[in-house]
């Protein structure tokens, strides 16, 4: 009645594998993050269907910056997702330069939505349409900053060394966010600039 | 354990029955209670105060604090009452009485009614649920403290004068910069921001540590119903607090920084704060209730001495309630000019959710009626909290009709309405929930007759406080106003109100001296005074800091009552089970079965999350200041917390033999 025995069974101890509780906890991120963003796009929705002014007051938005932009921020997803799988298997080498490649990206996609920011007639407080478009951007914008954060601290760590093979988790989770701010991106993309195109 | 039997007048002295509480056998040999205590303990010193993630003290913690927000809210609602309890009173100026109604609101709802169920439930969830702790320690020590520093964010406003003062639903355009010039808006909408990421940290804590923290055995079919009210609710949180998050940057954007959201001028839309506001307002009103209700569910049967009646029947009730709950935010604004079409759905919808309601309701009335009933202090509150649930369920659906709302809305008969729903549904089921769960927090039982006592204040002074102002609505006192003239009519009903209110604070402070008393000098309440039947109960109380030295293995839904219940043939295990004592570590399952799928490693003590809340007040202070360089300091120092808090470990051992303790 008060012995304690060991079995044969083993289980894994959490911190292998990339399926652990923080992975939920992740997913739980994705869905506040996520509805954010719906809500965003539902304000952008109202205040188009029940002002009295076009929609956007200046016409479209031009494509010439944003189309770059989205192809670097959604080719990084890719770049990222081979540089894990390298760390993964071993070859921290081609991790981190997979892990290089995509912050450059991210970095580029930053600099071109800034760019486009900088060009725009209209300034954050001149109507509620340049408001929400600065509001929304800026959200997503934000969210790009700091995932790109993560991927640089990543990088930093695993030159130092404290990133290595069993850290499956800590990759799994920064990779997860940055694939997450990327299909944001196609929502914000689909709002600000094809939604106009379309009516 | 007998003894409470034996204060329960008409009871006869002791009762013996088939749910007669066995004693738990509790093999744990001292050694091996040791060996957990070291390895659990808190760290000594200001360091394991500071930094504790032991999920008991982080509950306890919840529960204090937002008991103190509860005594402020009442402090300001007595002062509003002594204010009403005579035509042209001049205690109060309008502004003050504005600020006092809408601290008293944000309070009540935000720093009292949703903490508060969020401390309970991070006391019980691993207790119930046989863990020995939630899913990410951390995560709910930093829920604590942002909390804490929201409420004191909030708070601190007051005595300057800048309290909010748009009420607690903040309509615009009445609180934009032209009509609201002051601070007071922006401590409102930066603290909800503030408040809001505490409430989601929170709310996904408990959402993977349902899927994760639970005894092996325990599938989703046999979580006590306060599991899946505080579920519910937590995702409910996760989908809905970003609303009103987003509604508030963007009127402080508004107010600060020159954006035209929600001002006509520039092609802004005021009601868009208000379809934000209720997206979240409505969800969020369940969300205060349904943990309440799970409380009720779970604690009611012990003290009828039989199972709930049809469990699946509530468990359901409540996630459909959520559902219908997020699609019918419209009614907030049935006088807002909108479409008839939309009202009369949203309306429909809101007769709908009756429903589900009232199917708690029933199954708590069947239980009582099928089964064999203690009078005790506990009781007394829970069926308080059906019969106050029926009438403010009433006049919820008497509201949710569109002609009757267009004539009361903004009048007292809503004010009479929310307090029944909400001190009805959420006070009384948290007091209840007191008597019944203070002995395995404190190991002391609370006396049981002035509990009476404290029951009759509260019960009478509420009903006298609050039933009158369905009347007050009715002849058309308008809410929300600091005075009245005297041939109104409104003069004699106030005074009673008031009185009413001094009776139920009365009640408050007794309560609060019957805690004192027990802390200090209550009778031992051993583990299982009342005869529970869920898990908690078969640990000692107050619980060690590991919880449960073995891990249970759990059958059915009731491991404590399986002898008597006599449901078949499954026992859950609770003397035999995993032992794990390799570190610091728990069991974790799978989602849905309960099956053990691994060892998780918990983190010990750790200073960041305070420190967390530190940089992000300072980042708020600095917002609400309009100090750039402030809050460029607070964000930076939380995002080195943040980097801190992530940063890899030497990888662990992958895998480790399991010890079966038998
Ligand atoms: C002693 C107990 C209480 C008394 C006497 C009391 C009294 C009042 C009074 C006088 C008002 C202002 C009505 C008006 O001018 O429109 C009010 C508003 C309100 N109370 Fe209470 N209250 C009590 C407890 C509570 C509790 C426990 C809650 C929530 C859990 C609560 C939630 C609210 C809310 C949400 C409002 C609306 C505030 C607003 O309009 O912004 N109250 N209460
Ligand atoms: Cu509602």
């Amino acid at each position: 009645m008060t012995e304690a025995r060991t079995l044969d069974q083993t289980l894994p101890v959490h911190g292998r594998g990339q399926v652990g509780t923080a992975w939920w906890g992740m997913l739980c991120l994705f869905a506040t993050e996520g509805i954010l963003f719906g809500y965003l796009i539902f304000s952008y929705a109202y205040l188009g269907s029940q002002g009295y002014s076009d929609w956007p007051p200046s016409g479209p938005p031009a494509l010439r910056l944003a189309i770059p932009a989205t192809i670097l921020l959604v080719g990084s997803s890719f770049v990222l997702e081979w540089a894990r799988r390298n760390a993964n298997r071993g070859n921290a080498g081609r991790g981190r330069i997979g892990l290089g490649i995509t912050i450059a990206m991210g970095a580029g996609f930053m600099a071109l939505s800034l760019k486009e920011w900088a060009d725009k007639p209209f300034a954050l407080a001149d109507s509620s349409y340049s408001s929400i478009y600065f509001l929304l951007t800026g959200t997503h914008l934000a969210h790009v900053a700091l995932g790109l954060a993560a991927l640089i601290v990543l990088f930093a760590w695993s030159i130092a060394g404290r990133v290595g093979g069993g850290h499956e988790q800590h990759r799994a989770l920064a990779t997860l966010y940055w694939h997450f701010v990327d299909v944001v991106w196609l929502f914000v993309f689909l709002t600000i600039y094809v939604s106009p195109r379309m009516v | 354990m007998s003894a409470i039997a034996d204060a329960a007048p008409g009871q006869g002295g002791r009762w013996t029955g088939p749910l007669d509480p066995k004693p738990p056998a509790s093999p744990n040999p001292a050694e091996v209670a040791e060996r957990l205590e070291n390895i659990w303990g808190d760290a000594p010193g200001l360091r394991g105060w500071f930094g504790t993630v032991d999920h008991k003290t982080i509950g306890v913690r919840y529960m204090i604090t937002s008991f103190v927000f509860l005594i402020l809210g009442g402090l300001e609602a007595l002062v509003m009452r002594i204010q009403l309890a005579q035509p042209n009173a001049t205690t109060l100026s309008p502004e003050q009485y504005n600020q006092l109604f809408s601290l008293h609101g944000v309070t009540m709802i935000f720093l009292y009614a949703m903490p508060v169920l969020s401390g309970f439930s991070n006391y019980l969830w691993p207790l119930m649920l046989g863990s020995r702790d939630m899913a990410f320690p951390r995560l709910n020590a930093l829920s604590y403290w942002l909390f804490l520093a929201a409420g004191i964010f909030l708070y601190a406003s007051f005595p300057l004068g800048a309290a909010p003062d748009g009420g607690w639903f903040g309509y615009v355009p009445n609180t934009a910069r032209e009509y609201s010039p002051g601070p007071n808006i922006d401590v409102y909408c930066l603290g909800l921001i503030f408040l809001g990421i505490s409430t989601t940290v929170g709310a996904a804590n408990f959402v993977v540590t349902l899927l994760r923290m639970r005894a092996p055995g325990m599938s989703v079919n046999r979580l006590p119903i306060i599991i899946w009210g505080t579920l519910t609710a937590s995702v409910a949180n996760l989908f809905a607090v970003p609303a009103v998050s987003l509604a508030c940057l963007m009127l402080w954007l508004d107010r600060n920084h020159g954006t035209h959201f929600y001002d006509i001028a520039g092609g802004g839309q005021p009601l868009l704060w208000q379809h934000l506001f209720w997206l979240f307002g409505h969800p969020w009103v369940y969300a205060i209730v349904l943990p309440a209700m799970g409380m009720v569910s779970d604690a009611l049967p012990v003290h009828c001495r039989r199972p709930l009646v049809g469990y699946t029947l509530v468990a359901t009730a409540t996630v459909a309630t959520m559902v219908v709950g997020f699609g019918v935010w419209l009614h907030h604004m049935f006088a807002t000019g909108l479409p008839v079409l939309a009202l009369s759905f949203f309306s429909a919808a809101s007769f709908v959710i009756a429903i589900p309601s009232a199917v708690s309701v029933f199954s708590w009335i069947a239980t009582i009626y099928t089964g064999r009933v203690r009078l005790t202090v506990p009781f007394l509150f829970f069926t308080s909290v059906i019969l106050l649930f029926v009438i403010g369920g009433v006049s919820g659906v008497m509201t949710a009709s569109l002609a009757f709302d267009w004539q009361l809305t903004d009048t007292y008969f809503i004010v009479a309405h929310l307090h029944y729903v909400l001190i009805g549904i959420n006070l009384f089921a948290v007091v209840g929930a007191i008597y019944h769960w203070l002995p395995k927090m404190s190991g002391r039982m609370m006396d049981e007759r002035l509990g009476r006592w404290v029951f009759g204040f509260m019960f009478i002074g509420f009903n006298l406080a609050f039933l009158p102002m369905h009347w007050l609505g009715l002849i058309g006192m308008p809410r929300r106003v600091w005075t009245y003239g005297a041939d109104m009519g409104f003069s004699a009903t106030n005074l009673v109100v008031s009185i009413g209110a001094f009776v139920f604070a009365t009640g408050i402070l007794l309560f609060l001296v019957n805690i004192a008393t027990a802390l200090r000098s209550g009778r031992p309440a051993g583990p299982d005074p009342w005869g529970g039947p869920t898990l908690e109960w078969a640990i000692p109380s107050p619980p060690p800091v590991y919880n449960f030295a073995i891990i249970p293995l759990v059958a059915t839904r009731h491991p404590l009552w399986e002898d008597q219940l006599d449901e078949g043939s499954e026992r859950s295990q609770l003397a035999s089970g995993f032992l794990l004592d390799n570190g610091k570590e728990t069991l974790g399952v799978t989602p849905l079965d309960g099956e053990p799928d691994v060892i998780l490693k918990m983190p010990g003590d750790s200073l960041l999350p305070f420190a967390f809340s530190v940089a992000a007040l300072v980042l708020f202070g600095g917002l609400l200041v309009g100090s750039a360089w402030i809050a460029v300091i607070g964000g930076a120092a939380a995002i080195i917390a943040l980097v801190v808090w992530f940063r890899p470990h030497p990888t662990p051992e992958a895998c480790e033999k399991v010890r079966i303790y038998d």
